[in-house]
């Protein structure tokens, strides 16, 4: 029985597949389908309720970890546009400096080490950031650190790798400043608050206006020499004031620094030899 | 009505329904890639309970069928599930005889044979088949749904198809003499 069932199977296989579509074997095929029709409707019908049901279930289901994945692709996909916004104000800034470095205004004399801001001191006790060039890069103490907006400050100490540079808005800090458009001259220290500076030490002789732009001074006397190359914009002057029992004028300056959103600044390295010191 | 006709008729009419049922509702609950094949399992237990001949002709018939309504090459599925109609048939009458795991140890070397097997033949007829889908994807969660299904088809399978006794007929005993 087994035998004449499979010889049966395979005779209606081969027939079946070498068959062209409108054989004797297909419309035989397409009628007996066509009889069963009905009943298969009517089992559809029947059952549909059923496979609906599950349906219904299973897109729950679906719905559900698709809504998860979507969650998850959306938390990805800001995550994503956050660094994108990031990397681009990153390259805005070291377009900036690229900018600055290859313009009249960037120091003679002097190259400039591109660095990140790797790290910013926790407490508020002093006014640094640590950036991502040292020694290796040709780093040295005391060299000045600026952007395209402005003085930044100086380094005060240097590793292989990385220098810890105290900010222009420090207690310690003070750069020999001039008055651009008078040359009047004056010291550059922190101010009363926040990232304000004050132009001090400017004889009351001089006419110092709101808006005057305040650069370094670097003064050269004999060997001994400023850290800073003359020229680096320090700020603009806001406010003066003069009062008689004041020996000075009182000039306010706001640098064009963002001290507490920097990124990234570039090291100041003298292409020439450091003096010596007699 | 001769009661072997009846039985035959009650086979018929259970393979009948369940073909119908497997193309029209069973095959279409797809869940984690497979499905169930009602047809097999009714297939098992029509061999278990009634022998090898009756799988195979059972078998036939259901995968002839399936193969007219699914239109797809006649003598496919009527060739894998005659053999495993028999193949359970042959199983119950000797290594399988009142086990009470046969019924679902059957249905799991049915269920992966038809699949190998069914994936061979078709590829011998030079049919796209993925073997990845057939043999994974869609067999292991097929094979769950029928190990799961298994018992219940065949507590009613038997219950339907088994042949009265003598002792099912005889109500009363009537003393002669």
């Amino acid at each position: 029985m087994l035998g004449t069932l499979v010889l049966l199977s395979l005779a209606l296989i081969t027939a079946s597949f070498r068959e062209e579509s409108g054989g004797p074997l297909h419309d035989a095929q397409a009628a007996v389908a066509g009889v069963l029709q009905p009943l298969e409707v009517a089992v559809e019908r029947v059952a549909r309720p059923f496979r609906d049901a599950y349906g219904w279930t299973k897109d729950l289901f679906n719905a559900r970890s698709e809504n998860e994945r979507l969650k998850a692709e959306n938390e990805q996909l800001q995550q994503q546009v956050i660094q994108n916004e990031s990397a681009l104000q990153e390259n805005v800034h070291l377009k900036a400096l690229l900018d600055y470095r290859s313009s009249p205004a960037f120091p003679v004399d002097y190259k400039g080490v591109s660095a990140e801001v790797i790290a910013r001191p926790s407490g508020s006790f002093d006014q640094t950031i640590v950036v991502s060039a040292g020694s290796d890069d040709g780093v040295v103490a005391e060299a000045p650190v600026v952007t395209s907006d402005g003085l930044i400050g100086t380094v005060t100490s240097v590793t292989g790798g990385a220098a810890r540079v105290r900010l222009l808005t420090d207690e310690q800090s003070a750069v020999s400043a001039l008055d651009l458009r008078t040359s009047a001259a004056g010291i550059v220290r922190h101010g009363p608050s926040g990232d304000s500076l004050v132009l001090d030490r400017v004889s009351k002789k001089e006419v110092v206006q709101v808006g005057d732009e305040i650069i370094t001074a670097g003064w050269r006397s004999g060997p001994l020499a400023s850290l800073y190359p003359k020229g680096i914009k320090i700020g603009d002057v806001t406010f003066v004031g003069r009062l008689n029992t004041d020996l000075y004028q009182q000039v306010q300056v706001v640098s064009g620094v963002d001290f507490s959103g920097l990124d990234s600044v570039f090291v100041l390295v003298s292409k020439r030899r450091a003096p010596e010191l007699p | 009505m001769n009661p072997s006709v009846n039985d035959n008729l009650a086979v018929a009419v259970f393979v009948f329904v369940a073909a119908l049922l497997q193309v029209t509702l069973v095959a279409s609950i797809d869940i984690a890639g497979g499905a169930a094949d009602v047809l097999l399992l009714s297939l098992v237990a029509i061999a278990l309970v009634r022998g090898p001949v009756a799988g195979a002709v059972a078998g036939f018939f259901g995968g002839l069928l399936v193969d007219v309504i699914t239109l797809d090459t006649l003598g496919v599925a009527a060739l894998l599930y005659a053999l495993a109609g028999y193949w359970t048939g042959r199983y119950g009458e000797t290594t399988g005889r009142d086990r009470a795991h046969a019924p679902l140890l059957a249905v799991g070397v049915v269920t992966i044979a038809i699949a190998c097997s069914g994936l061979g033949l078709h590829f011998l007829l030079g049919e796209d088949v993925s073997a990845r889908r057939a043999l994974f994807d869609a067999l292991l969660p097929g094979l769950a749904f029928n190990l799961l299904l298994g018992g219940p088809v065949w507590a009613l399978s038997r219950r339907l198809l088994r042949r009265p006794t003598v002792s099912d007929r005889v109500t009363e005993v009537q003393l002669l003499g």
